[in-house]
């Protein structure tokens, strides 16, 4: 069996305290949270860390919670806990969506939020429907704290804009307008990373589209975001032959490379694909939150 | 490092390396081989044993993160010498062949019942989605849940245990497994 | 008392340790100073090896040797013989010919050192231009994969026939219809759950080698390491403990094994070795691998005339497939499939390639999986040109049961069947008219669902050693059946379960012969020590041959006790007949002799008719007179989404008839195996590789297999045709699914696509090549994307 290289650890007592070991170990550390993306690359030898700082006793970035028309999700929450939050679940059905079709339930069991957000695979699901809820990044660090636009949060493949002496700690969402949201990912069997997927949100005013978010990902969208598309949305009717157009503007602005998952027309066609598919969804939804007298995303 | 991990019931202290991968604890440390590996990335379920009441693939946690948790494993599914419902279940409906999934698609089951006491097949089917089996299809894993959930619906109605479960396979009762 | 037989649904005896956690597989077996071994291995496909500097490695305080090929050389063992007579490199001495080769083997005190310490070994390679893709690997100016081979000056293996090339011509030219269709049987793996791995071991004064390892075929083992080693063969043990799987993965003798053995032999210490899921997925064996050309030939009407193909067949860089020796392509050429046809031909070229050797692995039925994919895609073709319902084309041609026992154009005979039987109870339960109604509705509202059937026949129980054999060794297996004084039984079977359940099914076996309980009857396999000799399980030939066997055994000491029950009783033994399990005298029921009777007098001082020789045991070797043939009928429905190319598998009717089934819950867990495998290579299952030759399959992230989600419920239903050669009527079931089900799957397909134009759609049905037929723009399934 694969088996990681030699490794130090630490526990971190509270926030300070990883931030502190952060600072001593230096550019050789690395946060430990449910370690569902990090051990299997310490497997593989692919990353080989001089010292691991446990951050998993910190309950405190555990949250998931609805204050201030914000949802804040702290970054150790478990996959499992967004799924299965009332809250997400009431205004965020494009996070119940993405969760749902995210590894497999006892991954989802003990990965984490924040930890998937930091490992910054190019395919990974959860960028996306941050990007389509133009969510922002909480980061903390010796000098305080940081946010950043999740649109902004990535700065390539595999690589974020957290600091080596950085903690990502939250992930807040705005609760805006009437909206409703959505995701789909086509991947070639349950569990497996998607070949395409998408993300949608959307704010109506009658029927007329006030904003959208379009987040993408495995196709090699900008930002994990359809902004040209989403440009285009704006001041629209939601009706088909628009959210159709849409499709057709996220998937000219995608750069998608060829790879066993699948080659690089058929994931072009996928973001025109799967764009659509979400938009109508999350326009189909936000007509159903509007009818509920509710607004969610 | 030093650690102390409850695994069944019984509190182990143990040195060992950061790196030690849980799964290695239990076999190699414990030498509770049960719980078996199937593949290094996490896809296979081989290894899911309970961290603190919550099924985890035990090859992508290290031993140092289980440090003053909880832990169950297969071995210490039955209680007091009884087997638990669900592992009558799987050798009722036939739920294994090579037996090498098994621990790990019996932890995933136990935890869904005691969530979800009456699972629909696709439930079932969710739940042990991160698992392989190359063995039996699902098909009968599925039944053997299945079975288990209606034995202790049984159970808990009062009724007798014997003669009125669904058993697809006559009336050989398991007098290998008790 | 089991009066009636003891053939029945049981739960199996081995779940009582299995579903405790007490299993002993090969990695839970821990020997008292016992180190572990690690392979390097290549991370090219095709390299020169320039240097190997273990000096690091050795200095590694944990490490307690490096082993490298040179070491191998100067014992003899840098090559091994394969089942093909060919050799495999050990360890590369001169080049590496795949990615994942193995190059060293570091041995180290606990395997978190050993994995560390293949780091510090340093290799230098000359990297050489790979061959990849098998329809170039015949080019001229393609690079040599084997220059170890004298006078090798290309890449081609064998060129091999079967079939009557005129007389298929002939019926091919005249003909009212030829249709034709490339196709690929992508390469895949076995996988089992439970990778390979062993523990070898020497006692420091007999000079014993004692190995316990995941086999599937430990008296072939024994041999091979005996010829191969130099050892003498009684001072090897070889122990197959339980295996979490196999499925043909287990049955070859793998480089690290031996390794293994001669670290133990180096060290004196025992040594473990088990690799990891990317070893065994880029480095043991694979299977399938076939490029088809096939072409079917029809009278207007739809009766089916003939069939031929031409087949390319990558063998990867060692020629290692598992197969009877005399036949290169397997039992391929029984792709006459199911149907009564006038002629047949078939021309398989194998070819070298840089890439992990095997072929035939995986629950092929030594590559019937192949041919019955091949005629089963065939005959959907041909239903489509013309305008016909598949199932009614199936029927017109299948063969009818009368014409049994029946010769095949490529020279099979088939033992026994009703196909169309099979073929109606499938109809029925699937529901055949009204899903043939359904479909067309849906295809009004523009939804794509798809109806796919296929029809297998396989030989099975290999086989006949007058003409059936593995390096030289004839396929017959034997049985050594004891019955102790007081009736209870223990039986030594030279098969070994690797989950099939042998030692239920085997205690039934007995039981049913002698009238005694499963329950009474202990089943020994596994070990070379306490067993007899036989060739091991796969090619689903546990029952066909070592079944038979024990019956054979069990009659044996029946006969025997029918003496003994003759002094019993001061009667004749002609007097006796054998009835409700015991012998009793004939016109008297009360008079009557159980086994369990029997056995106490046999070993008493009971006085015998001269010559008998007392006791009741018994062995037989049993040597098949011919393969059984069990069939099917099997029914997919799928939902296809053009618009993004995922396909649902919604339901799958299987109609099996494997003769009599000793155990039908055992037999029909086997099915919903071998279905499942169906749905995992039609749907996603494939080792592709990149132009450079690395192994894309190389872990479960890529390889991907099904899982309960993409699982339908099975639907089964059986028909019982007894085999009328074997004892006791059963034919072999392990890999009949496996077998049978791909072609269904994508028949359902394809015709879901149908009103796309989609003719024929390559394995794996994956989204991105789903979409890319509905194009008109297939890709190739072996190689990466583009």
């Amino acid at each position: 069996m694969q088996v990681p290289a030699h490794v130090e650890y630490e526990k971190a007592a509270s926030l300070e305290d990883a931030l502190s070991l952060l600072a001593r170990y230096g550019p050789g550390a690395k946060i430990l949270a449910g370690g569902h993306s990090l051990i299997p690359m310490m497997k593989l030898r692919l990353v080989q860390p001089e010292v691991l700082i446990d951050i998993n006793g910190l309950t405190d970035l555990c949250h998931i919670t609805v204050t201030d028309a914000q949802l804040r999700i702290g970054a150790l929450a478990r996959h499992v806990h967004l799924l299965e939050s009332p809250a997400v679940g009431r205004y965020f059905a494009i996070l119940r969506d993405a969760e749902q079709v995210i590894a497999d339930p006892i991954v989802r069991n003990w990965g984490t939020i924040g930890g998937s957000l930091c490992q910054a695979d190019p395919s990974e699901d959860l960028s996306a429907a941050f990007a389509a809820l133009k969510g922002t990044m909480v980061t903390s660090g010796i000098e305080g704290i940081r946010t950043v636009s999740a649109r902004e949060f990535h700065t390539g493949p595999y690589e974020t804009v957290v600091g080596p002496a950085e903690v990502l700690t939250e992930i807040r969402v705005p609760l805006a307008g009437i909206s409703g949201s959505a995701y789909l990912k086509v991947a070639r069997r349950v569990g497996d990373w998607p070949v395409g997927a998408a993300g949608a949100a959307v704010w109506l005013d009658g029927d007329t589209i006030v904003d959208a978010g379009i987040g993408l990902t495995a196709v090699g969208a900008r930002h994990f975001a359809a902004a040209e598309a989403e440009d285009y949305l704006r001041g629209r009717p939601a009706v088909d032959d628009v959210l159709a157009r849409a499709g057709e503007i996220a998937a000219e602005n995608c750069r998608p490379v060829s790879d066993q998952r699948g080659p690089a027309d058929y994931k072009r066609h996928l973001a025109r694909e799967l764009t659509t598919r979400v938009l109508r969804t999350a326009v189909r939804r936000a007509r159903e939150n509007a009818a509920a007298d509710g607004y969610a995303a | 490092m030093r650690i102390t991990v409850t695994v069944n019931g019984s509190e182990h202290h143990r040195e060992v390396e950061p790196r030690l991968l849980l799964i290695h604890f239990l076999r190699d440390e414990l030498r509770l081989t049960g719980s078996h590996w199937g593949c290094d990335t996490s896809n296979c379920g081989a290894c899911v044993v309970w961290l603190d009441e919550t099924p985890v693939k035990s090859c992508t946690v290290l031993a140092a993160m289980a440090d003053g948790r909880q832990v169950v494993t297969v071995e210490g599914l039955a209680r007091g010498g009884e087997l638990d419902p669900v592992q009558r279940g799987f050798a009722q409906c036939h739920g294994l062949q090579c037996g090498f999934c098994t621990p790990g698609m019996m932890m995933t089951a136990r935890w869904l019942l005691n969530r979800n006491p009456d699972p629909t097949p696709v439930e079932i089917r969710e739940a042990i989605s991160g698992q392989i089996c190359r063995c039996t299809g699902y098909e009968n894993i599925v039944r053997a849940v299945r079975w288990a959930s209606e034995y202790e619906a049984q159970a808990r109605s009062g009724g007798g245990l014997q003669g009125v479960l669904p058993n697809q396979h006559g009336d050989d009762d398991a007098e290998v497994i008790t | 008392m089991i009066a009636a037989g003891a053939y029945g649904p049981r739960p199996r005896k081995e779940d009582a340790r299995l579903i405790r956690g007490l299993g002993t597989f090969v990695d839970d077996i821990t020997r008292p100073g016992m180190l572990h071994g690690a392979i390097l291995r290549s991370p090219l496909a095709h390299a020169r090896i320039v240097s190997i500097d273990a000096t690091a490695a050795r200095a590694h305080p944990r490490v307690e040797a490096v082993i490298t090929g040179q070491d191998l050389a100067e014992r003899g063992l840098a090559w091994m013989p394969t089942l093909s007579a060919d050799v495999q490199s050990v360890l590369a001495t001169d080049k590496v010919r795949f990615q994942g080769q193995e190059v060293a083997f570091v041995v180290a005190q606990d395997r978190y050192a050993a994995r560390d310490a293949l780091e510090l070994v340093v290799v230098e390679y000359e990297p050489l231009p790979p061959v990849i893709d098998a329809r170039t690997a015949l080019d001229s100016g393609a690079p040599v994969v084997r220059d170890d081979l004298t006078g090798k000056q290309d890449n081609r293996i064998f060129d091999w026939t079967a079939g009557d090339k005129g007389a298929t011509d002939a019926v091919f030219s005249s003909a009212d219809v030829v249709v034709g269709c490339d196709m690929v049987y992508p390469r895949s793996h076995p996988a089992p759950l439970e990778t390979c791995g062993i523990v070898a071991e020497t006692d420091p004064v007999s000079g014993k080698l004692t190995v316990w390892s995941t086999t599937q075929a430990p008296h072939a083992h024994r041999t091979l390491y005996a010829i191969v080693t130099g050892l003498a063969e009684h001072k090897i043990r070889v122990v197959s403990p339980d295996i979490g799987g196999g499925f043909g993965n287990k049955v070859p003798i793998y480089p690290g094994y031996l390794c293994a053995v001669v670290a133990a032999m180096i060290t004196g210490r025992p040594v473990k070795w088990v690799e990891d899921r990317s070893e065994n997925l880029m480095s043991t064996a694979f299977a399938r691998d076939y490029h088809m050309h096939g072409e079917i030939a029809a009278s207007a009407d739809g009766k089916i005339l003939a069939v031929r193909a031409r087949v390319l067949a990558d063998h990867g860089a060692f020629n290692a497939t598992a197969q009877p020796s005399r036949f290169p392509a397997g039992f391929f050429h029984i792709f006459t499939g199911s149907y009564d046809l006038q002629a047949a031909f078939c021309e398989v070229t194998g070819v070298y390639t840089n890439k992990a050797p095997g072929g035939v692995a995986y629950s092929c039925s030594f590559r019937i999986t192949e041919a019955v994919y091949l005629v089963e895609r065939l005959v959907d073709v041909l239903a489509r040109e013309l305008g016909m319902d598949p199932a009614d084309l199936r029927m017109r041609n299948l063969l009818r049961p009368e014409q049994f026992p029946y010769t095949c154009p490529t020279g099979w005979q088939y033992d026994s069947g009703d196909y169309p039987r099979a073929l109606s109870l499938a109809m029925e339960i699937a529901g055949y008219d009204e899903l043939r109604r359904e479909q067309a509705q849906r295809r009004a509202r523009g939804e794509y669902m798809g109806i796919g059937l296929s029809f297998f026949t396989e030989g099975v129980g290999a086989g006949p050693s007058g003409h059936m054999d593995i390096l030289g060794l004839g396929m017959a297996d034997g049985a050594d059946l004891r019955i102790h004084p007081t009736g209870k039984a223990v039986l030594g079977i030279s098969v070994q379960t690797q989950g099939q359940g042998h030692e239920t099914t085997f205690a039934q076996i007995v039981a049913h012969e002698l009238g005694l309980s499963p329950d009474d009857i202990e089943v020994v396999h596994g070990d070379t020590d306490r067993t007899p000799f036989g060739l091991g399980t796969y090619g689903s030939r546990s029952t066909p041959v070592s079944g038979a066997a024990a019956a054979v055994a069990a009659r044996k000491v029946r006969e025997r006790a029918r003496i003994v029950a003759a002094a019993m009783l001061e009667v004749s033994a002609d007097d006796l007949e054998w009835a409700e399990g015991k012998w009793r005298v004939r016109g008297d029921p009360e008079q009557a002799r159980g086994i369990a009777e029997i056995a106490m007098a046999a070993h008493s001082s009971l006085e015998l008719p001269a010559g008998v020789e007392g006791h009741l045991d018994a062995s037989a070797v049993y040597n098949p007179p011919n393969l059984t043939f069990p069939f099917g009928a099997y029914i997919c429905v799928t939902d296809v989404d053009s618009g993004t190319g995922e396909v649902r598998v919604r339901r799958f009717i299987a109609v099996d008839d494997c003769g009599v089934r000793i155990n039908p819950m055992i037999v029909e867990g086997q099915l919903h195996r071998g279905l499942a495998d169906g749905v995992g290579m039609a749907l996603m299952q494939a080792i592709v590789f990149d132009e450079a030759g690395n192994c894309l399959g190389g872990s479960f992230m890529d390889y991907l297999l099904p899982t309960a989600v993409e699982c339908p419920s099975f639907e089964l239903g059986s028909t019982v045709t007894p085999s009328p050669h074997h004892p006791i009527g059963a034919k072999g079931v392990g890999e009949s699914a496996t077998v049978g089900s791909p072609a269904a799957v994508v028949n359902s397909v394809v015709d879901a696509l149908a009103p796309l134009g989609v003719r024929h759609a390559d394995m794996p049905l994956t989204p991105a090549s789903v979409w890319r037929a509905i194009q008109g723009n297939p890709m190739r399934s072996d190689l990466t994307p583009s």
